[in-house]
């Protein structure tokens, strides 16, 4: 009974947001500095007067495109190059004016670049770089014994490796692709002697290294911008003309300190953009902390939401077809086979899936969730109804009681153990999977353990593992004890001696 | 008042019951005997409707099974099987009230009842709130008797209702059973492998062998009439080893 409660508590505090202001929606891509820019994109619209929720490391472009075009958010922070490589690819837009109407056709606003440009850059240590005297990327071609290690999608990227070889006539043969975090290490190791950076990247400064001149201007912009729906500027004009403060105000250096801050320091990005607000802009903004047992409290609340709601409506449904399947076989396996298909596909390609149908957050993580609950209970349920012996099912046939009354009164209460296990079964996997519906906005202890992979912040990893595996413990007693109270007395008792 | 005319039954293609007449007389205890496999247990199932015959009717007091009619129809009958076939959730008292529970009859009717059947069955009177496992084979027998009598049933229907006792109890049993269908005089058709059983019950006796009857009548004619040399073997083959010795 514990979900009504949540779901109450969640009616309540969604019933009680936008009770004063305009609703702006923010979002924010899964890597630091989209969230710190959605942080200051956040502190701008909420000192406008508007209720800012900010749904932060969302799962990628795609995701964040979609939610903005289906209204699910109202702005974010996007790159140039993104927008024309990713978003509007194969379209052969170039240039912000293009871009501008590209967007406009689609219902989209933008703003002016907010300052710096967050490009691909190549980079090598400091020591290296004086050592040979490199200070351009041309200036690689003189040097075909260093090795190179490239992340994976700059590797395969049309504007990444293959094209840069090609510009500049790279001779270099040992070029090795690997996650651009392990590229650091590898740099520093001595393992590799060049890497691609992103140009902001916090660890340029904190690694000592030197971002190479690109001389033949072979990569495009990144430049960061404001995307945001054209409906904003009718429902919050205040909100949208306070974030275009940012326009032109972040220069690479800014960027790139506190990219640092956030990410090696470990600052809060609230914190982190609301001391660039205050120091840059002379805006004053307050800066909600939310102390460990705050957050706990909220996070454990949004994942009981996503786990109670979507087991019990998997009950409702995975039960009744438990049953049926149990009735008629041949019907049985297809309904068997159709749930165990839904079980193969992989959890965020399901949630993306989703999102066109109910949009990101909370529903969309329902309903995935739902549908992975239902293989272990309709699985059990058929198992348990299955497994009663022929003796006992043709004496109550024999009694003549009627079909109804045999399900209700004998079968259900036989297989009533088996049933309980697959809904715990699902419980427990369902704790575990809806961590990842923080990737869609949805909450739960997915989003410190998303935060915490982010800054590489072990602390906060274990803060969304650790209750998560807890609540998983929790569940696992929960239902021990409903079994004791549900399965009948009958079927726990060992025989007793022979007493004829 | 059960008349089964050229009832047959195949299981996966394969004959388990010949075309098949039979009629069961209200009063007299009919017992049907035979080898493992001989069609016994399926002519049996058939009578109470758990299984449908391919061919044949089957008519219980004039009126022939249908789906519309199958449930009432059962309810006029009782069925025991080996072990009993309890429902293990449920206790002693919970087994034999269940079906008149989902009837609507009222506790006190139950219960008068239920100590009717307890009187009858000599079952103890504490063993009532106890669950199936909780009770010896021979109890278990006597709950399962007292279940399928609760609706006061015209014929009673037993398979191998002995079959899983050890011999002191299964002994005890068998002349109780006598007892109580002289008591109530009803209908019963009982199915056992035991010809020693068979004697000891039968008003009827109907051998059967490989889905067909081979020989029907009192006990004595199949010592002395035989209808063929099976018979004799089937009967011979059952006699106790003890006959023999001469030292007995």
């Amino acid at each position: 009974m514990k979900w009504i409660g949540w779901c109450l508590l969640w009616l309540c505090i969604a019933g009680g947001v936008g009770a004063e202001g305009p609703i702006v929606k923010v979002g924010s891509k899964k890597f630091t500095e989209s969230v710190v820019v959605g942080e200051l994109l956040a502190h701008l619209a909420s000192s406008s007067g508007a209720e800012v929720a900010h749904h932060k490391e969302m799962g990628g472009t795609r995701i964040l495109w979609n939610a903005l075009l289906s209204g699910d958010i109202d702005i974010y922070p996007e790159y140039t190059g993104t927008i024309t490589q990713e978003i509007l690819a194969g379209k052969g837009i170039a240039g912000l004016p293009q871009i501008r109407q590209a967007l406009a056709e689609q219902g989209i606003g933008m703003s002016l670049p907010l300052g710096f440009n967050n490009t691909y850059a190549i980079g090598i240590k400091e020591e290296l770089a004086v050592r040979l005297d490199i200070a351009k990327i041309s200036d690689l071609a003189r040097h075909p014994e260093l090795r190179f290690g490239f992340g994976n999608e700059f590797m395969e990227r049309g504007d990444g490796w293959p094209g840069l070889r090609d510009r500049y006539g790279l001779p270099q043969r040992e070029v090795r692709g690997l996650d651009h975090d392990l590229a650091y290490r590898g740099l520093q190791s001595g393992d590799i002697d060049a890497m691609d950076l992103y140009s902001t990247d916090a660890e340029i400064k904190h690694y000592n290294l030197r971002a190479l001149v690109d001389d033949q201007g072979y990569f495009p912009e990144y430049l960061v911008l404001l995307i945001y729906r054209q409906d904003l500027n009718d429902r919050a004009p205040q909100a949208l003309a306070a974030m275009h403060k940012l326009e032109g105000q972040i220069p690479e250096t800014e960027m790139v300190s506190m990219n640092a801050r956030a990410k090696l320091d470990k600052v809060p990005a609230a914190q982190v953009a609301g001391d660039f607000l205050r120091t840059r802009l002379g805006i004053g903004v307050q800066v909600r902390h939310e102390g460990l047992l705050y957050r706990l409290w909220q996070r454990t609340g949004e994942h009981l939401l996503l786990v109670g709601v979507s087991l019990f409506a998997a009950m409702l449904v995975a039960v009744p077809l438990g049953v049926l399947a149990a009735r008629r076989p041949r019907l049985g396996q297809v309904l068997l086979g159709g749930v165990g298909i839904v079980q193969t596909i992989p959890a965020l390609a399901l949630l993306v899936v989703m999102i066109p149908f109910l949009g990101i957050g909370v529903p969309s993580a329902l309903a995935a969730l739902f549908l992975y609950s239902l293989l272990p209970i309709v699985r059990n349920t058929y198992t348990g109804l299955s497994d009663i012996a022929l003796p006992i099912r043709e004496s109550a046939e024999a009694l003549g009681l009627p079909p109804g009354a045999r399900l209700r009164l004998i079968e259900m209460p036989l297989a009533a153990r088996s049933i309980l296990g697959g809904i715990k079964t699902a419980a427990v996997i369902n704790v575990g999977f809806a961590t990842l519906g923080a990737l869609i906005a949805a909450g739960g202890y997915g989003q410190p353990i998303l935060t915490g992979i982010r800054l590489d912040d072990l602390g906060l990893i274990l803060e969304g593992a650790i209750p998560a595996a807890v609540l998983a413990l929790l569940m696992q007693g929960v239902f021990e004890l409903v079994e004791r109270a549900i399965v009948p007395k009958g079927l726990r008792l060992e025989p007793e001696g022979d007493a004829a | 008042m059960l008349e089964l005319r050229g009832v047959a039954k195949k299981f996966g293609g394969l004959p388990a019951l010949q075309p098949t007449d039979l009629e069961v007389t209200a009063g007299r205890t009919t017992v049907l005997i035979g080898p493992s496999g001989c069609g016994k247990s399926t002519l049996l199932r058939l009578m109470i409707g758990l299984i449908e015959p391919d061919a044949g009717s089957v008519r219980f007091e004039g009126e022939a099974f249908a789906p519309e009619n199958v449930l009432a129809l059962r309810r006029r009958m009782g069925y025991v099987i080996q072990d009993g076939g309890l429902f293990p959730h449920l206790t002693a008292r919970e087994n034999v009230g269940l079906m008149v529970g989902h009837l609507g009859w009222d506790e006190q009717r139950i219960a008068a009842r239920l100590a009717e059947l307890v009187e009858l069955t000599h079952f103890p009177e504490d063993g009532l709130e106890r669950y199936p496992v909780q009770l010896s084979g021979g109890q278990r027998q006597r709950v399962s008797l007292m279940r399928a009598l609760m609706l006061d049933p015209a014929l009673l229907l037993l398979d191998e209702p002995l079959g899983a006792l050890d011999p002191m109890v299964r002994a005890e049993l068998q002349t109780e059973l006598r007892r109580i269908f002289r008591t109530l005089g009803k209908g019963v058709v009982l199915v056992t492998h035991d010809m020693g059983e068979a004697g000891f019950f039968g008003d009827e006796i109907v051998l059967m062998r490989e889905g067909r009857i081979v020989q029907q009548g009192e006990f004595a004619d199949f010592l002395q009439r035989p209808a063929e040399p099976f018979v004799t073997q089937f009967v011979n083959a059952q006699r106790s080893p003890l006959e023999g010795r001469e030292d007995v």
